[in-house]
């Protein structure tokens, strides 16, 4: 090992940014800019859209329909049917916002996913379980809808006594905890994955005598740099329909 | 402890380090059994429906990421917990 430069750097030197602006709480930094920035993407790209469609779409209208049309196909008729629909634009920001703070991952200069720190993900997850218990509460009543959440239908009596705290802890505590943690993990996992081939490539590159594997290390960084890509999409589309999921369990009662 | 520092012939800190390097491998690695199986049984099922019946394809390829993501939660878990042991 002693000739070769290989010093992985720690976690925190690779996710916690300088400030740039601003102190305490309202410290700004790099994760935060690329977060305000996919705000503004999200925002230009269906306002641009929008302000003069036609009937054929061209540019950047055919972009944003495309992802409608991809948003309602792949999730809102999937899992809640027509009657879904009303959900459509949450569901899309939704999608579109998730892939644009996941894609900084593999964007020169910004490389870092906005959604690599648990602050983002954190705040979806809560967002996403007050929606649906609202949504819940609204379309069954306080009690029927806590009543068809800790106790399904057609189960014997006695099993209650074991269903019961399972159900809660299952819908009321793990789902936004489990939502925001698989976003968090999947995006830090891939930025670790990345940084790590990134230090191999250039200890490799820097060793004379092994320069004829420089290719192979070379050659799997971009490899995983497109798998990121399509992790990307994965996670925001995952978040999208699991959202979609839950608010169809909760329009409903299992029955 | 203090005999396997002389054995090993370094500082009582070098040790610690050393098995907390040890236990957030073992943590992850423990974490990633049962989901590794879990995810080729999802995968593998939903590969013999779309086998058996093409025109489901696009409904059962929806159901198996769902799988997926339930299933690989845990592997998840278990990531961000091995940041967080001993951290």
């Amino acid at each position: 090992m002693s000739g070769l430069a290989l010093e992985f750097p720690p976690v925190s030197h690779v996710t916690e940014w300088p400030t740039i602006f601003g102190d305490g709480l309202f410290a700004v930094n790099k994760v935060v800019l690329l977060m305000w920035l996919s705000v503004l993407i999200v925002f230009g790209l269906f306002y641009a859209a929008s302000r003069r469609s036609r009937l054929v779409p061209t540019g950047v209208q055919n972009l944003a329909e495309s992802i409608v049309d991809f948003v309602r196909d792949g999730v809102v008729l999937q899992t809640m049917g027509p009657e879904g629909m009303s959900f459509l634009p949450l569901l899309v920001m939704m999608f579109t916002f998730i892939f644009l703070t996941n894609i900084w991952e593999v964007i020169p200069v910004a490389q870092m996913p906005v959604n690599g720190r648990i602050a983002l993900p954190a705040f979806m997850g809560v967002l996403v379980w007050v929606l649906y218990n609202f949504i819940g509460i609204r379309s069954q009543g306080f009690f029927g809808y806590f009543k068809s959440v800790l106790f399904p239908p057609g189960v014997p009596k006695a099993l209650y006594i074991l269903v019961t705290p399972i159900e809660f802890v299952s819908t009321i505590i793990v789902r936004p905890f489990s939502l925001a943690v698989r976003l968090f993990a999947n995006m830090l996992a891939g930025h670790l994955l990345l940084v790590s081939f990134i230090t191999i490539t250039t200890a490799v590159f820097t060793l004379g005598p092994s320069l004829v594997i420089w290719p192979v290390s070379f050659g799997l960084l971009v490899a995983l740099t497109g798998f990121e890509v399509l992790v990307a999409v994965l996670q925001a589309f995952i978040f999208t329909i699991l959202t979609a999921v839950y608010i169809a369990g909760a329009m409903h009662p299992e029955h | 402890m203090e005999l396997l520092n002389v054995l090993a012939q370094q500082e009582p800190g070098e040790l610690a380090e050393g098995l907390t390097a040890v236990g957030r491998g073992i943590v992850y690695g423990a974490a990633a059994i049962g989901p590794g199986i879990g995810i080729g049984i999802v995968v593998g099922n939903a590969i013999t429906a779309m086998a058996r019946q093409p025109e489901a394809a696009g409904m059962v390829r929806t159901t198996m990421f769902l799988g997926i993501a339930f299933t690989e939660a845990l592997a998840l878990f278990g990531f961000v917990l091995s940041f967080i042991v001993a951290g």
